[in-house]
């Protein structure tokens, strides 16, 4: 083993080191921004969880498996996983094994940044020595691994269906650059190793590409100091822009990973921990195709990668256009394996809204309401806006509970006050506070121990918010120790929060009630986005079904399923553009030709009832109609 | 003399001499203000309607006949639930238009408050 180069340096490695020490300067300014950014407690959350065992080792392993192995992104898509992974965790046992090998055969180099990189230049190894076999030969194959990954990138980007993807992110003109570079990279280091591999030794991929230089290039050393620059340049203009394109994921989720890990959520539109979230997106585009708006091609660009784009850019114009179109349903989120949450940073732009009219709920008097509801029955039965355009439901509810004998009473036989969901998806937080401090009122007049919901858009706004008052409009209990969130005051405590679904299912279960099964009728569920990704409530109401007929599956169901396209969520979209929408998610769930499509929420059943050829009904009425 | 009664001015609206200058305002704003046919379903299932009174119809007519305060406060009382969104005979985005309106009533400038620091969970 000899030094090759006396003085240890050689020009053609200074495009690299500024790349380097430019990417390394700006992540540092990065890391000191983002942190400033956070609120004192968050920052304090944050380093305590680094330094706690638990939390160390899991961030380790979450960083490990999500940003080099790519576990997530495989389970979704074993091609898009391979390509990930094999050029993340190549290049980094690449970057690795380099420092290995400095430090097994050169060790007083080690302070050379550089070195590691351009090892088979500065240093002449023979591939004879067992150390020099093996390290050789893993560069090779982890070369070869990458390599493979390139291809399969350069023909994705052809051929995005063959990836089982039908659209894919258009690259803007920086983050071109950003991925020719990385795309020259490899197959640079490939030749350059290869032409001096006969000098400083090589292994299977290096030695035989040597051969066959060697055969056909009267003298391959001429070729070899323009390689090795071609290379460093390649290097060099990556690492310089990536701060600019969406490469700029690799450190950015390397720091979204502890900060998840420690409990930090959104709190602020731009700042913190949803920068850090938009700087993550490797705009994979996984999530264009699970957006149910994208059946729209104009729609297309109004997926969360566009948004993350967006905020990046600061295009105020766009980022509200794209916030308000969305529907909420929560499908880009869950595909992301990144753990983007496209729906919360929607909400988080809308909520840095300032209005010139407030809405205002001192008007509102519910004594006459919380003198109604005192009395006897521990169930109360809330069936809120949506049911209430939708008298079917409210029915048919009220029958199956009349059958199985449940006492019950009404919160809102006359109209009710709402939610204040609608309001809360708005971004106005304030307000949505206001509405359900008066909904507590009123369910703590009655005194009981269950409260009933038929609408998932109501259910989950209490089962999740009614518990704590949300977040900074009554901060000062934080650290109470109630939840995680720390502000929370708990408000419906011991209150049981109940979708029709469960409670149905339980019913049924206990054998209170028992409906007439009809084996030929074929049912198909949709999954509600506020009940089943909202809730993950995805069986019971399944159950429900098979106790009173077949049940057959939708093409995309639970987790996957399709917004009805009727959501409150999206606050621009008119009923035109919502139409296809609509369709488009029928079509999902007639593949199976069934005779009845059951939903568990009264705005899906009323936006596909608007335009199916087939029955839509609510779980409440297909199982009231086959109670004798 | 009193009569036990007395005259109560007009309600009736001189069409002439009203002030359009917040309809042409609004208008631009949320222009589905002029496809709004008068039906009155939007305040017929209304939720916030029992305790402020709110009705989008009624809105309407006031902010084309200039009646400033009484628009702003029936949209104070709006509660966003979207039933009337839903009622619109003309396909109206009621719930888009009650928050353009209150959003843009004092100036078409957006304006925002990014420093507000608050959990956000949806
Ligand atoms: S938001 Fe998530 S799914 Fe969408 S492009 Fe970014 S990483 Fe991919
Ligand atoms: S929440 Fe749903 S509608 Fe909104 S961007 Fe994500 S997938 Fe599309
Ligand atoms: S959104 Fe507002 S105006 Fe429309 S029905 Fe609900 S409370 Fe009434
Ligand atoms: S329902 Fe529609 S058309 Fe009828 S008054 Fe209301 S906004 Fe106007």
């Amino acid at each position: 083993m000899i030094d090759r180069i006396a003085s240890g340096f050689h020009p053609f490695v200074l495009p690299f080191m500024f790349g380097m020490v430019f990417v390394l300067g700006y992540c540092v300014y990065g890391i000191i921004k983002i942190l400033c950014q956070l609120p004192a407690e968050d920052r304090r959350r944050f380093f305590i969880s680094l330094v706690t065992p638990k939390t160390f080792v899991k961030n380790i392993w979450d960083i490990f498996a999500n940003c080099l192995l790519h576990v997530k992104l495989w389970k979704r898509n074993k091609l898009l996983g391979y390509m990930h992974s094999s050029i993340a965790f190549g290049w980094f046992m690449i970057i690795l094994l380099g420092h290995l090998e400095v430090i097994f055969f050169i060790p007083d180099r080690i302070h050379l940044f550089y070195y590691p990189i351009f090892f088979n230049f500065f240093v002449a190894e023979n591939e004879a020595t067992v150390g020099g076999a093996v390290m050789f030969f893993l560069m090779d194959f982890f070369l070869l691994v990458i390599l493979s990954g390139i291809a399969l990138a350069i023909i994705k980007r052809v051929r995005s269906r063959l990836f089982g993807m039908r659209r894919t992110t258009r690259p803007s003109f920086l983050d071109t650059i950003g991925l020719y570079s990385l795309w020259a990279i490899f197959p640079l280091r490939l030749l350059a190793e290869s032409l001096t591999a006969d000098i400083s030794g090589g292994s299977f991929l290096t030695l035989s590409h040597n051969w066959l230089f060697r055969q056909i290039l009267i003298d391959h050393t001429d070729l070899m100091l323009p390689t090795w620059w071609a290379y460093s340049i390649a290097l060099g203009v990556f690492m310089t822009v990536l701060p600019f394109t969406r490469y700029m994921h690799i450190p950015a989720e390397m720091m979204l990973i502890p900060m998840r890990n420690a409990g930090l959520c959104i709190r602020n539109a731009r700042r913190g921990f949803a920068r850090v979230e938009v700087f993550s997106c490797p705009n994979c585009g996984v999530c264009i195709d699970a957006c149910p708006m994208s059946v729209r091609k104009a729609n297309i660009k109004d997926a969360t990668v566009y948004l993350n784009r967006q905020i990046r850019r600061n295009n105020e114009k766009r980022i509200e256009e794209i916030s308000d179109k969305c529907l909420l349903c929560g499908k880009c989120t869950v595909v992301c394996q990144v753990g983007v949450e496209g729906n919360v940073m929607r909400v988080a732009q809308r909520a840095t809204r300032k209005y010139a009219i407030n809405q205002d709920f001192a008007c509102v008097d519910v004594a006459p309401m919380k003198e109604k509801v005192a009395g006897e029955g521990n169930v109360l039965y809330f069936a809120g806006c949506m049911t209430h355009l939708t008298p079917s439901i409210k029915k048919a509810t009220l029958s199956v509970l009349d059958k199985a004998g449940v006492r019950y009473k009404l919160m809102d036989p006359d109209g009710g006050v709402c939610c204040g969901r609608p309001m809360l998806l708005a971004g106005r937080f304030d307000q949505a506070t206001e509405l359900f401090k008066r909904n507590v009122e009123i369910i703590k007049a009655s005194g009981c121990d269950t409260l009933l919901l038929s609408c998932p858009i109501c259910y989950k706004m209490f089962r999740d918010h009614y518990g704590k008052v949300l977040g900074g409009v009554s901060g000062a209990a934080s650290g109470s120790g109630a939840g995680a969130s720390g502000a929370a005051v708990p408000v419906l405590d011991g209150i049981r929060i109940v979708h029709h679904s469960e409670y149905f299912a339980e019913l049924v279960a206990a054998g209170r009630l028992r409906p007439q099964m009809t084996p030929d009728t074929r049912y198909v569920f949709h999954d509600p986005c506020e009940l089943g990704r909202g809730e993950g409530i995805y069986e019971q109401p399944r159950e429900v079904i098979r106790s009173v007929g077949t049940l057959v599956e939708a093409a995309k169901n639970l987790q996957e399923s399709i917004c009805c396209g009727g959501s409150l969520g999206s606050l621009s979209l008119g009923f035109d553009k919502r139409e296809p929408i609509t369709r488009n998610s029928l079509a999902n769930l007639c593949v199976e030709n069934p005779d009845t499509i059951v939903t568990a929420c009264p705005l899906c059943q009323s936006t596909f009832g608007r335009y199916s050829s087939v029955p839509v009904k609510d779980l409440s009425q297909v199982l009231d109609e086959s109670l004798a | 003399m009193d009569f036990g009664f007395g005259f109560s001015p007009s309600s009736a609206a001189d069409l002439d001499k009203i002030d359009l200058s917040l309809y042409h305002r609004m208008e631009k704003v949320a222009p589905d203000i002029r496809t709004c046919m008068g039906c009155g379903s939007c305040s017929a299932t209304c939720t916030g309607a029992p305790f402020s009174g709110m009705s989008l119809r009624k809105v309407i007519l006031a902010i084309q006949r200039g009646k400033e305060r009484e628009a702003r406060e029936m949209l104070s009382g709006c509660m966003l639930c979207g039933k009337c969104t839903m009622v619109c005979p003309r396909g109206i985005n009621t719930r888009n238009l009650i928050i353009s309106l209150c959003r843009y009533w004092d100036s078409d400038k957006r304006e925002y408050d990014f420093s507000r620091e608050v959990e956000v969970k949806i």
